[in-house]
């Protein structure tokens, strides 16, 4: 069945309710109005108020309270409506719910997913467009999802909820209304795991979520030019599948990462670090990150676009690192 | 009135059950403090003297099954909560046999074991924890109720606000406890709080709030069951502001410079184990008998230390456990 990315969400999410009674949502206008993206649209009316809670506007209070329940052994969902609001419960996510399991030598233990609209293109402006993984990448004891089609999607948010570690889960803004196939008994998708989603022996292509259709997108400019990428999907950003990742590029010998943040502090720094470090000898060339600029996101359209990474700058730094 | 449902699974709390409590909590700290000094506890430490009471107070009447968060000066409420005290001398030197293995120290203390939830560093962050603890216990159709400590420089953050709202808008069975021990950190309340009654921050959130004596046990242990059973039976959080003193400094670097002349002297004639004493001795009590209990307890707290110190360090490959389930 073919479905939009917010109606694999919207099926995982009402799925895990369904599957356990230990599951509720949480976040703001998520139950009476179904969401401001409208992906827990319905859900109030099937699983009632006593499963899907709308709060108040307090960040802070709806991430703690997903922790203190969830150290309480139920599963709680919290929707944070942006990434960019990451920012106001940064506290709650990085002191509390990352170190909580060990600070306390173990005894902790925390079931809790925490969604995030992510990203930009949308014309949203510089304090609601941002990715936000990036923030997380140094504090240990998260795990960071950021899925790029509805399969994934479906599969890594049920994923997330059965986890008991906290799963800060990743959804593209942009990409709600991307369709894919999504089979009649969807299953869950392992967190950690990185998909090829294209094969080929010139280079290595990693992307996440909108980057995966540019570099897409360049794949195929690129073969009727004879020159070949695979494509990655790297799905899950921590922890970070260097395995999938160091198996291609022992095979195409480049590295390309397209990313939709800054390069400074980012995953596709980290995953060049690693590459470098244990495949040097894999690599013909110096590998490429293909970023946004190092600005906020500007709302403009054109601007907008002009800042966002696109198949032409793929196609020029994978031609760039061959002609070298 | 206490009923006979409040008390099921309630903690001993006559007197002598109190004083125990208290003196444990005192001997344990003041024992903290030696090791400090001596060089054996490394790191931050922020001790209470003088509160015990509060902790006493409102862990005593808790029962089975209800949850505690407390401050970073949380050794008394995790122990007023049953922490056993060799594995919480334990954790303040490090040892494999700490309350967390050695990785939480004197500001993390946590039993889940005995409902103390942790004890956590930031200011404030543990406001939205207690909400979540009392979230789940009304999901699960539970009668248990949180307490949550914190000081009254605490109620500067922005957390106490979302917290309290959160709470009760939703009508969550919190008892915030706002223990003002008069200063934050090392400024006067008046310095930094524009009201003189934290309590009245209550009527914000349409919620009860109340002041008690932080200093008398009895006072407060009357509050707290009252004050629980009335947020038991599903009226909704409280915020209770319970008056006591930090006899110590903010933190052992802190030697308490700033407090005016004889405000210091002035608590320690209402500290709230000597306060305790002399009422156990108005009805009937005898020193003896007092004085025979405060053996017990130093003889007590004394061999646990013996028993922490005696435990190694966890092995240095332990730093990498426990990240995830």
């Amino acid at each position: 069945m073919t479905v939009t990315i917010r109606q694999a969400l919207n099926r995982a999410l009402a799925d895990a309710l369904a599957a356990d009674d230990d599951v509720f949502l949480i976040g703001e206008d998520i139950a009476a109005n179904g969401g401001v993206f409208k992906i827990t649209d319905g859900l109030l009316d099937r699983f009632g108020a006593k499963r899907i809670y709308d709060t108040p506007i307090s960040e802070q209070a709806i991430v703690g309270c997903a922790i203190g329940a969830g150290m309480s052994g139920l599963r709680p969902v919290a929707e944070i409506m942006f990434a960019d609001f990451a920012a106001v419960c940064f506290d709650q996510l990085v002191n509390q719910m990352a170190k909580m399991r060990y600070m306390s030598g173990g005894q902790v233990t925390l079931p809790v997913t925490i969604r995030f609209a992510n990203g930009a293109g949308g014309a949203f402006g510089a304090q609601h467009s941002q990715t936000g993984e990036n923030w997380f990448l140094n504090v240990p004891g998260l795990k960071l999802v950021a899925p790029s089609n509805p399969a994934d999607a479906y599969g890594l948010l049920r994923s997330a909820i059965d986890d008991p570690n906290p799963v800060l889960f990743f959804e593209h803004k942009n990409m709600y209304n991307d369709k894919g196939e999504l089979g009649d008994d969807p299953q869950p998708v392992e967190i950690g795991r990185a998909a090829v989603v294209r094969a080929g022996d010139s280079a290595t292509v990693v992307a996440t979520q909108a980057m995966v259709r540019q570099a897409v997108d360049a794949a195929e400019r690129l073969a009727e030019r004879g020159i070949s990428l695979e494509v990655i999907d790297l799905r899950t950003i921590a922890p970070l599948d260097t395995e999938t990742v160091g198996a291609s590029v022992d095979k195409t010998n480049h590295l390309v990462i397209v990313q939709e943040s800054p390069v400074a502090g980012s995953w596709g720094s980290t995953l060049v670090s690693d590459v470098v470090r244990d495949r040097f000898e894999s690599l013909d060339a110096a590998p490429a990150i293909v970023a946004t600029d190092s600005t906020p996101v500007p709302f403009g359209e054109a601007m907008e676009r002009a800042w966002l990474p696109d198949a032409d700058a793929i196609v020029s730094a994978v031609e760039g690192m061959l002609q070298a | 009135m206490v009923d006979d449902a409040q008390t099921i699974g309630a903690k001993p709390a006559g007197d002598e059950d109190l004083l125990a409590a208290m003196l444990e909590i005192r001997l344990f700290e003041d024992s903290c403090h030696e090791l400090f000094t001596a060089g054996e506890i490394r790191g931050a430490t922020h001790l209470g003297q003088g509160q015990e009471a509060v902790s006493v107070g409102f862990c005593r009447a808790l029962r089975d099954g209800d949850t505690m968060t407390c401050t970073y000066r949380g050794h008394a409420a995790t122990l007023a909560m049953g922490a056993p005290i060799d594995r919480s001398f334990g954790e303040m030197l490090g040892r494999e046999g700490g309350l967390c293995e050695g990785k939480g120290g004197s500001m993390h203390l946590t039993d889940m074991s005995v409902g103390a939830l942790g004890s956590f560093g930031v200011v404030g962050a543990h406001l939205p924890i207690s909400v979540g603890a009392a979230f789940a216990a009304k999901y699960r159709d539970s009668d248990a109720v949180n307490v949550c400590f914190f000081g009254d420089g605490a109620t500067n953050i922005g957390a106490f606000h979302e917290s309290l709202n959160f709470a009760s808008i939703m009508k969550l069975p919190v008892i915030f406890v706002c223990e003002n021990n008069l200063y934050g950190e090392y400024s006067p309340i008046a310095r930094t709080t524009p009201i003189e009654c934290l309590a009245d921050r209550a009527s914000a959130y349409a919620m009860h709030g109340e002041r008690v004596d932080g200093n008398d046990v009895i006072a407060v242990l009357e509050t707290a069951r009252r004050l629980i059973a009335r947020t038991r039976s599903g009226e909704g959080p409280v915020l209770v502001e319970a008056m006591t003193y930090r006899q110590k400094g903010h933190a052992r670097s802190d030697p308490g410079a700033y407090r005016p002349e004889g405000e210091l002297e002035a608590w320690l004639e209402r500290d709230p184990i000597l306060l305790l004493e002399r009422r156990m001795l108005e009805n009937g009590a005898t020193q003896e008998r007092i004085d025979a209990l405060r053996a017990d307890v130093k003889q007590e707290v004394e061999s646990a230390l013996q028993q922490a110190q005696s435990w190694p360090e966890p092995p240095v490959e332990a730093r990498l456990e426990h990240l995830a389930a």
